[in-house]
């Protein structure tokens, strides 16, 4: 039994198969990489796992720790451990850092912001009294989302593209925060068109047009990014699944 | 109930349960009667009972900077009940002051609390007033806040009227301000309607003088069945005169909002500029929220509370 397990997952919207009797056991405490072109439907699947409102019509079941969520609401579902990073954060006007990152700390306390803003690489003194607006770079929002997750302490994270917007060193300490929650226990879902991303993660699946055209390790998926394997177009024709 | 019982209620509703800090002037009234008043040099505070109301005359002296804040408290104790207030501010030249209105109406179930008043600030002068009200949960207050405001050359003024607790009722407010040469005036308003409220903001400003500066900014949250209609009028006359409207409001519920800027120039080397922004929360927002574990209403409250805490 996987700690996340998509179960003949499809979402169709405006007649069209957005994503397509897609099965995923997600390992308990790896890292998984969620990898394909743009539009191959990987930011959907993870809102459909986050049950957001206009994901949540889908055929199929999602299971957590064995048990269906499929009906639930995003509240419930983060109240069962489960998260997910934006690609691009949303903005809170006059909503402080501290305020922000106390609404999801499990604890309350502001030891745990402090914690969660050091392991971002922010001064807490420097960023808890600063709104998480249009003042901050993307870079910065980017790291207090991230913050904002190391204080849930959540038992499944979905990062979606954790590097887009932020600069090397940024994508670094990324990088480093994804392996500490690892080291803690969590599940980690990578949605990423990057290499770089991709060679953080345990296992990779790939995704094409909505399907699932092939899980693996992450080195062969690697290969595909640097076009010596099969490309996506020729994956995501009908007969290549039987590779899956 | 004496006068001292009085204040010790009125302050215990603002949560200002000891005296205030030493040197700080204040001044407090309950229904149409002073009950309570402390000066300091500088600063004279004249009053007259009138037959329906109060008539207060508030004057800093040429020159005097008053380093605290005053603290103006109106309120009434009682359920039912007429505040009305007429009152005159001067500000003389060089003079700088700061207030801090504390309006509370804890226990109000039919109460009118109306304040006309005529504000003059002279050249050079620094004024600001920022008015927190505080309202009981029944929502049986009308607030009726008119004022006329007159900024001389190199003035400056800042206004701030906040009510995010308790329930609004029904408030009306009016504001007119007239703005001399160099001087900077800012007339913001944060309120948080729920149930039946109903809220109407008039705010507006003459740019009159060259290189006058003005903001009139308005951040509103409604909830249930409550109402807003703001009224957003900026004219910029001067040249170089520049002015800013701002207008927000979230809706939930069945809640209604109407924003009307009107935003007029009749300099050529005047500008004035128009933001105002109506709708839900957003769901990006509530929903990064609910993600990490607040149920729908917690998220609608923290993201509420950062749009009225927002500084424009």
């Amino acid at each position: 039994m996987g700690k996340l397990e998509l179960k003949n997952l499809t979402l169709k919207l405006g007649g069209k198969n957005i994503v397509e009797n897609i099965s995923i056991n997600f390992r308990e405490g790896d890292i998984h990489a969620i990898v394909g072109p743009n539009g191959a439907g990987k930011s959907t699947l993870a809102q459909i796992i986050m049950g957001l409102p206009d994901y949540r019509d889908i055929e199929g079941e999602i299971l957590f720790d064995g048990k269906p969520i499929t009906g639930l609401t995003i509240d419930k579902r983060a109240k069962l451990g489960i998260t997910l990073a934006w690609q691009e954060p949303a903005r809170f006007q006059g909503v402080s850092v501290r305020s922000f990152l106390l609404a999801a700390a499990r604890d309350k306390t502001e030891e745990t912001v402090d914690l969660a803003l050091k392991m971002v690489g922010l001064a807490p003194e420097l960023y808890k009294d600063r709104a998480v607006d249009e003042t901050l770079s993307g870079g910065e929002r980017k790291r207090i989302e991230l913050a904002s997750i190391i204080a849930m302490r959540p038992k499944l994270v979905l990062m979606d593209e954790p590097d887009s917007g932020v600069d090397i060193e940024a994508i670094n300490n990324i990088f480093s925060v994804i392996h500490k929650l690892k080291e803690e226990g969590t599940t980690v879902i990578l949605i990423t068109h990057s290499a770089e991303v991709l060679k953080e993660a345990d296992h990779a699946f790939l995704l094409c047009r909505g399907k699932l055209v092939k899980k693996g390790s992450v080195e062969e998926m690697v290969c595909i990014f640097n076009g010596t394997y099969k490309t996506c177009e020729c994956l995501a024709q009908p007969e290549a699944e039987a590779i899956l | 109930m004496n006068d001292r019982k009085l204040i010790d209620e009125l302050l215990a509703s603002i949560n200002i349960h000891k005296h205030y800090p030493e040197g700080t002037a204040h001044v407090e009234i309950h229904g149409n009667r002073v009950i309570g008043v402390c000066l300091v040099d500088g600063l004279t505070v004249d009053s007259i009972e009138m037959k329906e109301g109060i008539g207060v005359t508030l004057r800093v002296a040429k020159g005097v900077k008053i380093k605290n804040p005053v603290h103006l408290c109106f309120g009434m104790i009682p359920e039912t009940g007429v505040q009305r207030i007429e009152m005159k501010t001067v500000i003389e030249d060089d003079a700088s002051v700061g207030f801090i209105a504390h309006c509370t109406f804890p226990n109000a179930r039919k109460i009118d609390h109306i304040m006309q008043a005529d504000i003059t600030i002279g050249n050079n002068a620094w004024y600001s007033y920022m008015e927190r009200h505080i309202h009981g949960d029944f929502g049986g207050i009308r607030v009726i806040p008119k004022a006329k405001v007159t900024l001389l050359e190199h003035a400056r003024f800042v206004t701030e009227f906040e009510l995010l607790k308790g329930r609004v009722g029904e408030i009306d407010i009016d504001y007119e301000t007239v703005c001399g040469a160099h001087s900077v005036m800012e007339m913001k308003s944060r309120i948080s309607g729920r149930g039946d409220d109903r809220i109407k903001i008039r705010e507006a400003a003459v740019l009159k003088g060259e290189y006058s500066k003005g903001l009139l900014a308005s951040n509103i949250a409604l909830k249930d069945h409550a109402s807003a209609e703001i009224y957003n009028d900026l004219r910029a006359e001067g040249a170089y005169a520049h002015g800013h409207v701002d207008c927000n409001e979230i809706v939930l519920g069945n809640a209604v909002a109407k924003a009307v800027p009107i935003v007029q120039v009749s300099n050529p080397k005047a500008h004035v500029t128009h933001e105002a922004a109506i709708g839900s929360v957003d769901s990006k927002q509530l929903q990064t929220l609910m993600s990490r574990g607040l149920c729908e209403e917690e998220a609608v409250d923290l993201i509420l509370q950062g749009m009225l805490s927002q500084k424009n």
